[in-house]
C-alpha cells in the first residue's frame, strides 16, 4: 500500500510499504477513506520530538471502513464493514487511567513505556504515527492502518454524516473542546486563544458553545486571523502589537479570565532576541521547546484565572514565569486530549448543527500529494489551514 | 543479585494471585523465561534463555503459597541458584492490587557470571520493571500490546531503538509467527 513516511528532518515521502497485519487479537485493520495533517505532525517533521525512525508512517487523524478484525474483537462492538473514526490515543479501557477517563495516559498501550517513563517520569499512552516514545505505532496517512484494541477505541458512525463532518473527532475537535472545557467557563468570561490554527479555531468555537462572553484570537498569520474574525471573534496580530496591552485594552484592564495555548513548542516570537535565545537553546537541545505563547498567556491572564494548555510540549522549557503563576493564583491545566471522552457528545453536537468542523478545511489532496500538503501547512502558504488527504 | 519491582493492577488481589499462581503464565510476560512447567503439587521446572543462545533449566519448589504471597526457590544443587517472592496487597481506595516482586539470582563469579549479568542488561531492575508492566497488560487487557515499531512483545526490551513504525514485511511476520509471537 501507499503510506506517507517520515524519512528525516523536514522530509516526508509517499512510499510503498507492506499492508498492515493483525498483531494482537483485539486488532482491526481499517481501509482509510479520509485522513489529515495535524500541527502535531509538524513537531515530528522538524525532528523536535526525539525517537523518530526513518520510514515511520505518519498520521494520527484517520477514519475508514473496518476490513479485518482479530479473533479477540468483541463482535457486538465492532465488525467488518463498520464505518469508524479512530481516536489518536490508544486506550485499553481497563486500567486506572482509562477508568478515570484519562485515555491519553493509558498505562497499558505503549510498548516503549520504559523509554517514555525516563523522559516524562511516568509513561504515556500509545499514539498512532507519533514517534517511538508513544509506542512506535504505524500511522494513518496511508491506505490502510492497523487499529489496536479495536473493540474499545473507534467510534462507529451510523448516520450519513460525511467524512469531513466527522473526521476531526479523531483529534482536533475534541482537543479544542477539551481546551475550552478545562477553562471552566463562567458567565461573562473572556477567553483568549493563542494560535488560530485548526486546534485554536475549534477551541474558540468550543469556548463560545460553552458560554464565553467574548473570544479573542491571537496569531500573526493574516488569513488565519481572518478565519477567526469571520466567526465573530476578535483578533490580535502578535507581530504588530504588544499582546498583553491589547488584551488589557479589550478587557477593561482585567485581562482575559481564561487563556488557551493552542500553539505549543514551536511558537514564534515578535521580539527577535528572545526568539533567538530560545531557538539556539532548542538547536543545542538544552531547551527543547519555545514557550512564547505559554509565557504570554501566563503573564496576560487575570489573577485567579485558568491557563489551559493544549499546544504540545515535548521536553524542557526555559524562563517559565513561575512567579506570575504562583503569586497571582493561576491554575494551569493541560493534557494530550482524552479523545474517547468527547467523541460521542461532540458527534451529537455536530448532528445538532452546534459545531461545524468542516469550516477549517482549506485543502483536499490525494494521499500522493501529502508532501505538498505538509509544505503548505507548515509554511502557511496558499491560505492553508487544514489539509484532508484522500487515499 | 537482588531485584525488586512493583506495579498496581486494577483487579482484586484474589484474581491477580490466581493468575500468578498458574506458574505457566509467568513465561507470557517475563522476558528471560522461556517456559515454566508445573511438575508436582509444589514443584516446577523452569527454562530460561541464557547468553550465547544457550538455555538454562532448573527445578524449583514453591515455598509459600497463600492468597497474599507466593514464593519459590530453586532446589538444592540446581544449575541456577535463584529464589523469588511476590506479594499481592490491596491498593487503597479500590485502586486494585499492589504487586510487589523480589527476585534473587546468585550469579556465579567469573566469566559465566559476567555473561549472565550482561544478559540482564545494564539495568536489570529495568528488565524486571518491564516484566511487571507486561504482567499488568496481560491481566488488564488480555495480552502484551505490540506496535509495528516494537512487535516483539516480551522480547522487545533489548531492541530499542527499533524497526520503523510501518507494517511488517511478509518475512518479518513469518519469523514472528514461527516463534509463535504473533497470531498465525
Ligand atoms: N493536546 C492535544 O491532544 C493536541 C492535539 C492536537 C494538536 N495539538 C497541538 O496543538 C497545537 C496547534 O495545532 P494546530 O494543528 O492548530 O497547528 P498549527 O501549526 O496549524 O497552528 C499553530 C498556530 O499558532 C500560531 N503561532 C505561532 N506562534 C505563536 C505565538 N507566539 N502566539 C500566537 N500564535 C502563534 C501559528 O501561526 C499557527 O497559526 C500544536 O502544538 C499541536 O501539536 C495538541
Ligand atoms: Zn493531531
Ligand atoms: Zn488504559
Amino acid at each position: 500500500m501507499k503510506a506517507n513516511c517520515w524519512t528525516g528532518p523536514n522530509r516526508v515521502e509517499v512510499q510503498d510499504v507492506p499492508d498492515p497485519a493483525i498483531l494482537n487479537s483485539r486488532d482491526a485493520v481499517v481501509r482509510i477513506t479520509s485522513t489529515a495533517i495535524c500541527g502535531s505532525d509538524l513537531h515530528l517533521l522538524d525532528g523536535y520530538v526525539p525517537t523518530m525512525e526513518s520510514g515511520d508512517v505518519l498520521g494520527h487523524e484517520f477514519m475508514g471502513e473496518v476490513v479485518e478484525v482479530g479473533p479477540g474483537v468483541d463482535g457486538s462492538r465492532l465488525r467488518v464493514g463498520d464505518r469508524v473514526v479512530v481516536p489518536f490515543p490508544i486506550a485499553c479501557g481497563a486500567c486506572l487511567a482509562c477508568r478515570a477517563e484519562l485515555y491519553s495516559c493509558c498505562e497499558n498501550t505503549n510498548p516503549n513505556a520504559g523509554v517514555a517513563e525516563k523522559m516524562f517520569g511516568h509513561p504515556v499512552a500509545g499514539i498512532y504515527g507519533y514517534s517511538h516514545l508513544t509506542g512506535g505505532f504505524a500511522g494513518g496517512q496511508a491506505e490502510y492502518a492497523r487499529v489496536a484494541l479495536a473493540d474499545v477505541n473507534p467510534l462507529r458512525i451510523e448516520s450519513d454524516l460525511s467524512d469531513e463532518q466527522v473526521l476531526f473527532l479523531s483529534d482536533i475537535l475534541p482537543t479544542g473542546y477539551m481546551g475550552a472545557e478545562m477553562c471552566d467557563i463562567q458567565d461573562g468570561d473572556v477567553v483568549a486563544v493563542w494560535g488560530a490554527g485548526p486546534v485554536g479555531q475549534f477551541a474558540m468555537d468550543s469556548a463560545r458553545v460553552l458560554g464565553a462572553e467574548k473570544v479573542i484570537a491571537i496569531d500573526d498569520v493574516p488569513y488565519r486571523l481572518e478565519m477567526a474574525a469571520s466567526q465573530g471573534y476578535q483578533t490580535i496580530d502578535h507581530s504588530a502589537t504588544d499582546v498583553r496591552s491589547a488584551l488589557l485594552e479589550q478587557t477593561g484592564g482585567r485581562g482575559p479570565d481564561k487563556c488557551i495555548d493552542a500553539v505549543g513548542m514551536e511558537a514564534t516570537h515578535g521580539a527577535a532576541h528572545v526568539h533567538l535565545y530560545d531557538r539556539v537553546k532548542q538547536a543545542v537541545r538544552s531547551e527543547t521547546d519555545r514557550p512564547h505563547a505559554l509565557r504570554q498567556a501566563i503573564l496576560s491572564c487575570r489573577s485567579g484565572g485558568i491557563v489551559s494548555v493544549i499546544g504540545v510540549y515535548g521536553g524542557l522549557v526555559d524562563k517559565f514565569p513561575a512567579g506570575a503563576w504562583m503569586n497571582r493564583s493561576l491554575t494551569l491545566r493541560t493534557g494530550q486530549c482524552h479523545v474517547q471522552r468527547y467523541m460521542r457528545p461532540l458527534l451529537e453536537r455536530i448532528e445538532r448543527g452546534e459545531l461545524d468542523p468542516t469550516r477549517v478545511i482549506t485543502h483536499r489532496l490525494p494521499l500522493a500529494e501529502a508532501p505538498h500538503g505538509y509544505d503548505i501547512f507548515k509554511n502557511k502558504a496558499d491560505g492553508c489551514e487544514k489539509v484532508v488527504l484522500k487515499p | 543479585m537482588e531485584l525488586t519491582s512493583t506495579t498496581t493492577v486494577l483487579a482484586p488481589p484474589q484474581e491477580v494471585y490466581g493468575f500468578w499462581h498458574r506458574l505457566e503464565n509467568l513465561a507470557t510476560f517475563m522476558a528471560h523465561l522461556d517456559d515454566v512447567r508445573v511438575t508436582g503439587p509444589s514443584s516446577s521446572h523452569w527454562v530460561a534463555s541464557a547468553p550465547f543462545d544457550t538455555v538454562v533449566e532448573w527445578d524449583a519448589v514453591t515455598t509459600g503459597d497463600a492468597p497474599e504471597r507466593i514464593a519459590w526457590a530453586s532446589v538444592e544443587g540446581a544449575d541456577v541458584d535463584t529464589s523469588g517472592e511476590v506479594l499481592f496487597v490491596p491498593a487503597p481506595g479500590g485502586r486494585g492490587t499492589e504487586v510487589r516482586v523480589r527476585l534473587r539470582y546468585d550469579v556465579p563469579a567469573g566469566a559465566l557470571g559476567r555473561a549472565a549479568a550482561r544478559y540482564f542488561g545494564d539495568d536489570p531492575s529495568q528488565a524486571l520493571d518491564d516484566d511487571l508492566r507486561r504482567f499488568k497488560q496481560v491481566v488488564e487487557t488480555g495480552e502484551v500490546v505490540r506496535s509495528e515499531g516494537a512487535p516483539w512483545g516480551k522480547r522487545a526490551r533489548r531492541e530499542f531503538p527499533q524497526r520503523p513504525a510501518r507494517p511488517l514485511s511478509d518475512g518479518e511476520l513469518q519469523e514472528l509467527r514461527g516463534r509463535r509471537e504473533v497470531l498465525a
